[in-house]
């Protein structure tokens, strides 16, 4: 039977599971203005999100346009100080020709913090009233992007949470769903099993010149993405990591490289490369896990699908993360965090195929409204960087 | 799968710890019984049988590092007596090369 549930239509056809209004700041000067503004309201109503810079980033406007045009996002209002080179005529423009409400306050002219954060808050009260006014309309799985990432691996993640997780990326492939997994730099090693699993032997190049890519640009930095916590977890080298992180891909075809920002044109499993084009420029490619999370939002990630063994809290703005817990020890000692229990696997209480099956139904649930643990919590963490991208090759997508 | 350790491909010449096993537990092994003379934390590996310094390490049936020293059967397999074949691993270690958790 083909599930389905109320999305939340908007006008490019495109439909959410969540209708938040985003606060944006669009340089750390405007941040805590932002943040007070947000302050006092609901936390699934409205939410933070930013970029800290003050030198221009194409990445950067790209990235807040698709966050800001997310299905999942009602209505948006800029904070800017004013002198910063974000544009953020532009940023407004996008949003403006979604057919979303949007405001632009400019701290410089609207009489510093104090009257800011009072017409901030006067602006979102009369937004959230349209804002709950959109239209509604069925929604199926194969309109959702499932985004999924590890974080805070240990030597669990690779044997319980990651191949429950592509498990349960199987059963949404099945019934339509987009898929995308990622972290190019923890595929170091993938690159010959994963390149067989390309719809096409061009797309299995571009797959294998993206892990290559992450190769030398880890090299160039001098550490792998690879935290102490991994090793203090059992993991002692990165293709260790890599192959306990591949898994979370599941047994599909691969139908296309993407990169951040990038929406799946249909449904299938995708990977996104997330390391940047060129020279080294801007240092690490995603400083922690939610610039991985907030790049799968940027391409449409309805949800994301979290497994952690060290044990990771983070939830994220925008979209809901589902946290799949594949150390049973860590599952009991942060349990309240915990969505899913995979640790069950690893003590033989459960097989991957039950707990893959109650992430995808997990999923069917939280499309259909419930909240997660980070939900619940209130955790909205966001954050965003500098980079540089190419586009991607003409094999890179599958033909629609 | 019983017992603390798993083989998780038959290629392997790694277990992986299902649970935190203590010292002194005896591992059974195809070469015969072990001691274990440290305790092995969960998810943490040992030699399923003698690896030569210089031989690949198998877990999953795929390489994930090369032995930087003879490592006997029933032995603990971590960052001090294995490295990667691409980038260096990062981990807070103390003076024997260990990471700091490992003896906990």
């Amino acid at each position: 039977m083909k599930q389905q549930f109320q999305g939340y239509l908007r006008a490019d056809g495109r439909k959410g599971i969540r209708n938040t209004i985003v606060v944006a700041y669009l340089v750390e000067c405007a941040h805590f203005v932002a943040s007070k503004i947000v302050a006092g309201f609901d936390d699934n109503d409205v939410q933070l999100i930013g970029f800290p810079g003050c030198f221009p980033n194409e990445y950067a406007a790209r990235m807040m346009e698709r966050l800001c045009t997310h299905p999942n996002v009602g209505g948006v209002l800029f904070v800017s100080l004013g002198c910063e080179s974000f544009d953020k005529v532009r940023a407004s423009k996008a949003v403006s020709e979604s057919n979303r409400p949007v405001e632009t306050l400019v701290i410089q002219r609207s009489g510093g913090t104090a009257k800011t954060v009072a017409t901030g808050k006067e602006w979102v009260r009369s937004a959230l009233t349209k804002v709950a006014q959109v239209e509604r309309a069925p929604m199926g799985v194969d309109e959702l992007i499932i985004g999924t990432i590890c974080g805070g691996s240990d030597g669990t993640s690779g044997i319980s949470g990651n191949p429950a997780a592509g498990k349960a990326f199987d059963l949404l492939i099945g019934e339509g769903a987009a898929c995308i997994f990622e972290e190019t730099g923890e595929l170091i090693s993938c690159e010959d099993i994963m390149v067989e699993r390309a719809a096409t032997p061009e797309l299995g190049k571009e797959l294998r010149a993206a892990v290559e890519k992450a190769e030398r640009y880890y090299a160039t930095l001098g550490y792998g993405s690879f935290a102490a916590g991994n090793a203090a977890g059992g993991l002692s080298t990165i293709e260790e990591k890599s192959l306990g992180a591949y898994v979370k891909s599941g047994d599909s075809q691969i139908m296309g490289l993407i990169k951040p920002g990038d929406v799946p044109p249909k449904g299938g499993l995708y990977l996104m490369d997330v390391v940047p084009d060129g020279e080294v420029r801007f240092g690490f490619p995603n400083i922690s896990d939610n610039a991985e999370i907030v790049e799968m939002i940027a391409s449409g990630a309805h949800m994301t699908l979290f497994v952690t063994g060290r044990g990771s809290v983070v939830g994220s703005a925008i979209s809901p993360v589902i946290k799949i817990c594949a150390n049973p020890d860590t599952y009991r000692a942060l349990e309240d965090d915990m969505d899913v229990n995979a640790g069950a696997i690893i003590e033989g209480l459960r097989s991957i195929e039950e707990v893959g099956q109650e992430i995808h139904d997990l999923v069917i649930s939280v499309a259909k409204g419930a909240q997660t643990k980070s939900e619940i919590l209130g955790h909205r963490e966001f954050i965003l960087t500098y980079k540089t991208f190419e586009p991607i090759g003409p094999s890179c997508l599958p033909t629609v | 799968m019983t017992g603390p350790f798993i083989l998780l491909h038959p290629n392997d010449n790694v277990l992986v710890a299902r649970k935190l096993a203590p010292e002194g537990t005896n591992v059974e092994l195809v070469s015969g019984v072990i001691t274990l003379t440290q305790a092995i934390p969960l998810a943490h590996k040992i030699a399923c049988r003698d690896i030569a310094e210089g031989e690949r390490i198998l877990k999953y049936g795929m390489p994930i590092g090369i032995a930087t020293h003879a490592i006997a059967a029933g032995a603990h397999v971590h960052v001090h007596n294995i490295r990667s074949a691409y980038t260096p691993t990062y981990a807070l270690q103390d003076a024997n090369g260990q990471s700091a958790e490992v003896s906990s």
